[in-house]
């Protein structure tokens, strides 16, 4: 079973102020922390899994520049057997453009399965991972939260609305893109991510893929990044924690629910 | 003069909300820019979509077909992009749902139109469409244009625009019925089944006191204080999805797209950004009170009222109270 996971780095932005470029196109990400997707981080525990059970190789992909680095040493670390980024240079991206790289890219690998998550933390797109199976010619399947490999063909999981399941199967190679819980990814300790430095991080450039100008041409085109518009949003309770659980416990007498 | 598209949506014999909510907008978008609007729908032999469609359209496209019964990526791509390419529609909208996020981006890549996803909003400009999105789960909003193209194709947020609930009075879309093309391929996907994982002991749909955890609460020790407050409160417990993710609490537990939909009176969120996929659930919460330690975390824009603190500080002040009478 070989596997490939496509992997991506995104800003932390839980209890982070974001501040809007001067450009007005994107953030200003010099004060930001980076940590893996949190859905890759299931995706890469996924392939393992899977090669631990079944054999065979887990190579980690990103589209990104060297700082990037980081997350396909971490999946490294976590047990993938080597890694692979291309470096995209100073091309504008839009979800298209990743999926021709990555198509690209794995159209030259030998794959049974290739895993993406469900969407990316930052521009939460939710379109790479289909994309990059039509590339490549091959089925697919959204938000899987289970995968049990049977002759040549995949059982899953497809988490649909309101707590329900589509079960279908799908001929390998597929591609499927992986929802948050379908596993427990493990833990990476520093000493892991150090040790994983003896495994191959190749990089390549654009130029040795053979991309064409269409396939290098974003289809779409961020114009602004701009704040949330005004709503009446909420009446802020001030005061100290005391005063705050007083109004708290009034409001809800208020509604009729406290006891 | 052009058409808009809205790909249908269905599951075991109902059109789903999102389907209407397309056509709301897509028909207010018509009006403006004298556009025609055509509901599209796939779906299994005698279906009755068609009819069932035909007062919110000018047109109704019906595709009937056995291989066309349950939702399938590859044959519903191969079917659609027949339809695209014969037609040329301007705008082609299908929801952002586990399904949609399937099928629109490997359509868009076929059929050389470009794609926006998760849209919750469409403005049709002189220079072009444009779609506002939202970015890093909704702190930020984005603009997002076009690459000038024939057509183009937008996955729409579900929830983002109204649900009329009658069809419009001049509404009478005529039903025509295509066949499925005999050169659809076979598919590399097998349906085998629907399976329910909501259920559990506790029915958080029923609760009029909700006191919610999100993935602020940190781990899974700290669950226990919350739970507790619950209980002083008379309330039940419920989480957002990381903190099932987690295995800290079972996926009863759950509000939101992919969990329940919840109607309580009181929503207390303690820890929880306010994803889209979250607060879609608590839409018919009478009053939402947010704390957070992040005063621009999304949750209160959407809650009534809020206090920005750790949650663990604000759960003590309140048993204390609860407890000291
Ligand atoms: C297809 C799909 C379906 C999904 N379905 C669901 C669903 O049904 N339900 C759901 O909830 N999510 C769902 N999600 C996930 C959703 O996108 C978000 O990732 C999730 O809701 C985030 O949960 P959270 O708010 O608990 O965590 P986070 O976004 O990490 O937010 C944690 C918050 O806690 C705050 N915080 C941290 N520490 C403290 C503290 N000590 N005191 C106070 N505040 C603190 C932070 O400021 C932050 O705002 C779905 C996603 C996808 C792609
Ligand atoms: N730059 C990238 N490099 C590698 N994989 C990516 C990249 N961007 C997105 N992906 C993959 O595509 C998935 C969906 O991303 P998106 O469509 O951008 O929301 C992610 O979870 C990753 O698996």
């Amino acid at each position: 079973m070989d596997i490939v996971v496509c992997i991506k780095r995104v800003p932390l932005i839980q209890e982070v102020d974001l501040e809007i470029n001067d450009a007005q196109t994107g953030v200003r990400d010099e004060a930001l922390a980076y940590v893996i997707n949190d859905w890759d981080n299931y995706a890469v525990e996924e392939a393992v899994i899977l090669k631990e059970q079944l054999g065979g190789s887990v190579t980690a992909i990103t589209v990104g520049s060297e700082a990037d680095e980081e997350v396909l040493r971490r999946a490294l670390a976590m047990g993938a057997d080597q890694a692979l980024r291309i470096d995209p240079g100073s091309r504008q991206l839009d979800g298209f453009v990743i999926s021709r790289i990555l198509t690209k890219a794995i159209g030259t690998m030998t794959y049974d399965l290739i895993l993406t998550g469900v969407q990316a933390d930052d521009d939460n797109g939710g379109m790479v991972g289909s994309m990059v199976a039509e590339g490549l010619g091959i089925g697919h399947a959204a938000v899987i939260t289970a995968i049990n490999i049977k002759d040549g063909e995949a059982v899953v999981h497809t988490e649909l609305e309101g707590g329900m399941d589509e079960v279908s199967k799908v001929k390998l190679p597929a591609l499927l893109s992986i929802q948050t819980g379908i596993n427990e990814p493990r833990y990476v300790s520093i000493m892991g991510i150090r040790k994983a430095r003896k495994k191959e991080l190749k990089v390549t450039d654009l130029e040795s893929l053979g991309l064409s100008e269409d396939d290098l041409t974003p289809r779409t085109v961020v114009e602004q990044v701009f704040f949330p518009p005004e709503t009446a949003g909420a009446e802020m309770i001030q005061g100290d924690a005391g005063a705050v659980a007083e109004t708290l416990l009034n409001l809800l007498k208020e509604k009729g629910v406290s006891k | 003069m052009g058409h808009i598209f809205v790909i249908a949506e269905h599951r075991q014999g109902e059109l789903r909300d999102i389907t209407f909510e397309m056509l709301y907008k897509a028909r207010a978008l018509g009006r403006e820019h004298a556009h025609t609007l055509t509901a599209v729908v796939l779906g299994g032999p005698d279906s009755g979509f068609g009819d069932r469609l035909a007062p919110w359209a000018d047109r109704v496209v019906v595709m009937e077909d056995d291989r066309l019964s349950a939702f399938d990526a590859d044959i519903y791509t191969a079917a659609l992009l027949k339809l695209v390419t014969d037609e040329a529609p301007f705008l082609t909208l299908m929801g952002h749902t586990p399904w949609g996020m399937d099928l629109a981006p490997a359509l868009s890549v076929r059929a050389g139109l470009p794609v926006a996803t998760d849209c919750v909003d469409i403005l049709l400009e002189e220079g072009g469409p444009v779609a506002i999105r939202q970015i890093y789960n909704g702190k930020l909003y984005s603009r997002v244009g076009f690459k000038a193209s024939t057509g183009y194709m937008m996955t729409v947020r579900p929830g983002a625009f109204s649900l009329d609930e009658a069809p419009p009075e001049d509404g009478a879309g005529e039903v025509a019925t295509r066949a499925l093309d005999a050169e659809v391929p076979e598919s590399r996907k097998e349906f085998v089944e629907f399976v329910d994982t909501g259920g559990g002991e506790v029915d958080i749909a029923q609760a009029d006191l909700l006191v919610s955890v999100g993935r602020g609460v940190g781990e899974a020790e700290n669950i226990d204080a919350v739970k507790a407050l619950a209980e002083l409160l008379g309330g039940t417990l419920s989480c957002s999805r990381p903190v099932v993710d987690r295995h800290w609490l079972p996926k009863y537990h759950q509000v939101g797209t992919s969990g329940k939909t919840v109607k309580p009176k009181v929503y207390l969120a303690l820890g929880i950004s306010g994803a889209f996929q979250h607060v879609a659930g608590i839409a018919g919460a009478g009053t939402v009170i947010a704390v957070n330690k992040d005063g621009k975390a999304p949750i209160f824009r959407v809650a009534d009222y809020g206090v920005v603190d750790d949650l663990f500080t604000v759960v003590d002040a309140l048993k204390e109270k609860i407890t000291s009478g």
